[in-house]
């Protein structure tokens, strides 16, 4: 059971019928286990009882306003990239109470939530979604206010990567410089490797978290050969991405070009409901309501996640200040691609393709990007 | 009226006229003076004149039957009231009435739409100068229009 | 973040649709202190929570003053509210007005309408330190003589000679004997030296471009000239993503701005 040493950089190598003994072992330490599995004909997130639960031998076939699944040749547990949901389904939850008061005469008392932090194994992050982990770190950890739920249940995590084996369709983590290879936030990553020598998993250990967690389950030294299948199989998947983003200076660019005649042309298609934002793994707004009960002696205010694309997102008193559905769609897109980058000094886009796939009408990012910069150096070119 | 010469080539309105011009305005002009509640002029009157205010406040009106006089606009020291007498039919569109005692200068309009015929280039001066008048009284009223500290809900 | 509760002292009317609440921490301990400028978020049991600017003394913060008109499901509550009842207090949040920048400068407060409140807490800071300042100057435009905030402060005010107050309305009947017009026909009758001045501005955003474009016609410098901006704000804490206006969060980029600062997206539309 137990085997050599380990430290934070060893490559060990996990058998796949071993895989079930790591998710026993985060049982045991209390961790729920929270990973993909299909539901509704589509891969989500959801808790995992086992190794049962994932989705072996299914693949996802995206591109615009596109996702499909389709069964593999094979048996592959991670042979498919991002689907709907994102980590922040548990990290910043898309509903949760803040606080509750009770009335007390003509006064009232403020009871703040106790609730127990769950502690969360996420099997399958993929490249990406560390990264917007990350990014979604920087708005409600660092800065003046941390958000106490998001921070504790960010604390909590144990994070179980994986470097993606193929491309999705819709995919330009390469482009975003987030992927396809698992750089940091994790405890333990893995790379699936189904070839003539069998199936297993090459484990990267990434914190001393992660060492203690893998001594407690069969594993062994890794053969170079394995390692090398490791890397291809990395490197095969970079070569795959579904779409590209020139991300040169694309700050300035869309600061440019907030009057640019394309916002006209994508709002002529967009049909802002949202769906691009409730994807993605970076979109972190949210709203708040309040509540009572109908004796009106107890109140609650609860949280719930929020689109910039409704209509009364910019609303102060008799309008909005984003009417037009040219203005809330450029408002997301250049949020996320230049406003971000000023904001949290990173960029909000991680690339992994989601909006692309989940909208109804295929509106396609990095097609938009392209189109301004694209209609710019026309423009230079006749003068 | 000597006296009046070093007033006017003070006042902000006829800054960088040419002297023989200032004279010919001088010329035309005259030292009035309205105690608190008298009118300038009338809505209807003929407009034979404009006002360099020098001290004090006029309050430009509208009537309205229901309500009473509504003032759209006051205009005080360094201002110059009156446009009407540039442009037929020469008739007062408002009611000026002084709020507090205010002296002004008088200027004969009907004297200088005479005298810019024969000079276009007084003519294109003055007009020059009014032009800018009108110009931000425009954008002043456009403001007043839109309303802003409207209640919306 | 929790609320805090605080009491009632006092609701009054300043105008029809227009009230000012002042309120004390629940257990009347301990200062309410802040810089003008800055607002709380404050709520009303059961009924929600908006974010309204702080409009008092902040040489003098035992009570936490603000004035908001009742426009909405939450200040409609809150002017119903009487002495003694309750509601919840966060903050201060926001940037505040360049007070300490202005030493040695002429100081002009253009105010319009509704933002007279929060630049009051400006005025009382200003003259609470007198000396350090140059020419003071308020220029406050309402929508009609009834619409004029604090009345008989501003009375008080004129009173005084280490400060020029200019009143004017859009609109006005016959018994007015002040100024008729828009706020930005004072400003080339005020006398400050534009080479030494800092412009605080406030009011809805369309009168506060005309007042900057009038404020440069006389020569003072965008990087002296402060705005206060207004977006739709859940948390106040800029986490909810709904006051961003380009890349800045009103709540706490904001809500006072350096013009050169944002006007880029000032001119920009939908922003």
């Amino acid at each position: 059971m137990v085997g050599p040493p380990l430290q934070v950089g060893d490559n060990v190598v996990l058998e796949r019928q071993h895989l079930q003994q790591l998710l026993d072992v985060l049982t045991k330490r209390g961790y729920r286990i929270v990973g993909p599995t299909v539901r509704d004909r589509a891969i989500i997130l959801d808790e995992l009882g086992s190794v049962a639960d994932l989705p072996a031998g299914w693949t996802d076939e995206q591109d615009g306003g596109t996702y499909r699944l389709k069964k593999r040749a094979d048996e592959a547990l991670f042979g498919y990239v991002v689907g709907p949901h994102s980590w922040k389904k548990f990290l910043l939850q898309p509903q949760m109470r803040l606080w509750q008061a009770r009335r007390v005469g003509s006064t009232f008392e403020v009871l703040a939530g106790s609730e127990e932090t769950p502690r969360f194994a996420f099997i399958g992050v993929r490249s990406c979604d560390l990264h917007a982990i990350a990014t979604q770190d920087k708005v409600f950890v660092a800065g003046e206010y941390a958000d106490p739920s998001y921070r504790s249940r960010r604390e909590n995590i144990l994070v179980v990567a994986v470097n993606c084996g193929q491309a999705g369709g819709t995919c330009f983590c390469v482009s975003m410089k987030t992927g396809p290879k698992v750089t940091f936030g994790f405890d333990l990553a893995l790379t699936e490797v189904l070839d003539v020598d069998g199936h297993y998993f090459l484990v990267e250990v990434g914190t001393e978290l992660g060492a203690e967690v893998l001594r407690e389950v069969s594993h062994r030294e890794a053969r170079e050969e394995e390692k090398a299948a490791a890397e291809s199989v990395i490197a095969r998947c970079s070569g795959q991405m579904g779409r590209s983003l020139d991300t040169t200076e694309i700050k300035e660019l869309l600061y440019r070009n907030y009057e640019h005649p394309r916002w006209d042309d994508v709002a002529g298609r967009c049909l802002t409901c949202g769906n691009c934002a409730m994807v993605c793994p970076t979109c972190f707004c949210t709203t708040v309501e309040d509540f009572t009960d109908l004796s009106g002696e107890r109140a609650e205010r609860r949280r719930r996640m929020d689109v910039c694309f409704t209509m009364d997102f910019s609303y102060i008193h008799g309008g909005s200040i984003r009417s037009s559905a040219m203005a809330r769609y450029r408002q997301w897109m250049t949020h996320k691609l230049a406003t971000w980058i000023d904001q949290f000094g990173v960029s909000g886009c991680v690339g992994c393709g989601r909006c692309i796939t989940w909208c109804p009408v295929a509106i396609d990012i990095t097609e938009e990007t392209r189109a301004i910069r694209e209609s710019e150096l026309n423009r230079r070119e006749v003068i | 009226m000597q006296t009046l010469e070093p007033i006017l080539s003070e006042h902000p309105f006829l800054k960088g006229l040419k002297p023989d011009y200032l004279k010919i305005l001088v010329g035309c002009a005259s030292n009035v003076r309205f105690n608190a509640g008298q009118y300038l002029f009338r809505e209807g009157e003929e407009a034979n004149q404009f006002y360099m205010i020098r001290q004090g406040r006029v309050a430009v009106e509208v009537r309205a039957a229901e309500l009473g006089p509504i003032t759209v606009q006051t205009v005080g020291e360094g201002d110059v009231l009156g446009w009407s007498w540039l442009i037929p039919p020469y008739r007062w569109r408002f009611d000026a009435r002084a709020l507090e005692l205010t002296r002004a200068i008088a200027l004969d309009g009907k004297c200088l739409r005479t005298k810019s015929e024969e000079d276009h280039n007084l003519g294109y001066e003055l007009l020059k100068r009014f032009s800018n008048i009108i110009v931000e009284r425009l954008e002043a009223t456009r403001l007043q229009l839109l309303d802003v500290y409207r209640a919306r809900s | 973040m929790l609320t805090h509760v605080y009491r009632v002292e006092r609701v009054r009317d300043e105008t029809y649709d227009t009230f000012t609440l002042e309120l004390k921490p629940r257990n009347d301990s301990g200062v309410t202190s802040f810089a003008p400028g800055q607002f709380n978020m404050l709520y009303v049991f059961g009924v929600g929570e908006v974010p309204i600017s702080i409009s008092g003394d902040p040489t003098r913060p035992r009570k936490l003053i603000h004035t908001t008109r009742a426009v909405g499901p939450v200040t409609k509550a809150m002017r119903k509210l009487n002495r003694g009842d309750e509601l919840g207090v966060r903050g201060p949040f926001g940037t505040s007005w360049p007070v300490e920048e202005a030493k040695g400068c002429d100081v002009v407060i253009v105010a319009g309408g509704i933002g007279m409140a929060p630049l009051r807490p400006s005025v009382y800071q200003l003259l609470s330190q007198r000396q350090e300042h140059g020419k003071l100057i308020l220029l406050y435009g309402a929508r009609t003589p009834a619409d004029l905030l604090y009345q008989e402060e501003m009375q008080r005010l004129r009173g005084r000679s280490d400060l020029q107050v200019d009143i004017t309305v859009d609109r006005a009947l016959r018994w007015w004997r002040g100024n008729v017009g828009v706020v930005t026909t004072l400003i080339p009758k005020a006398s400050f030296d534009p080479t030494s001045t800092i412009a605080m501005v406030c009011g809805p955003e369309i009168m506060m471009r005309f007042t900057v474009a009038e404020l440069e016609k006389r020569g003072v410098a965008e990087e002296n000239i402060y705005i206060s901006m207004e977006r739709n704000m859940k948390c106040g804490l800029g986490s909810c993503g709904h006051c961003q206006f380009g890349p800045f969060f009103v709540c706490k980029d904001g809500p006072v701005f350096r013009y050169d600062r944002v006007k880029y997206f000032l001119g920009k539309a939908e922003v």
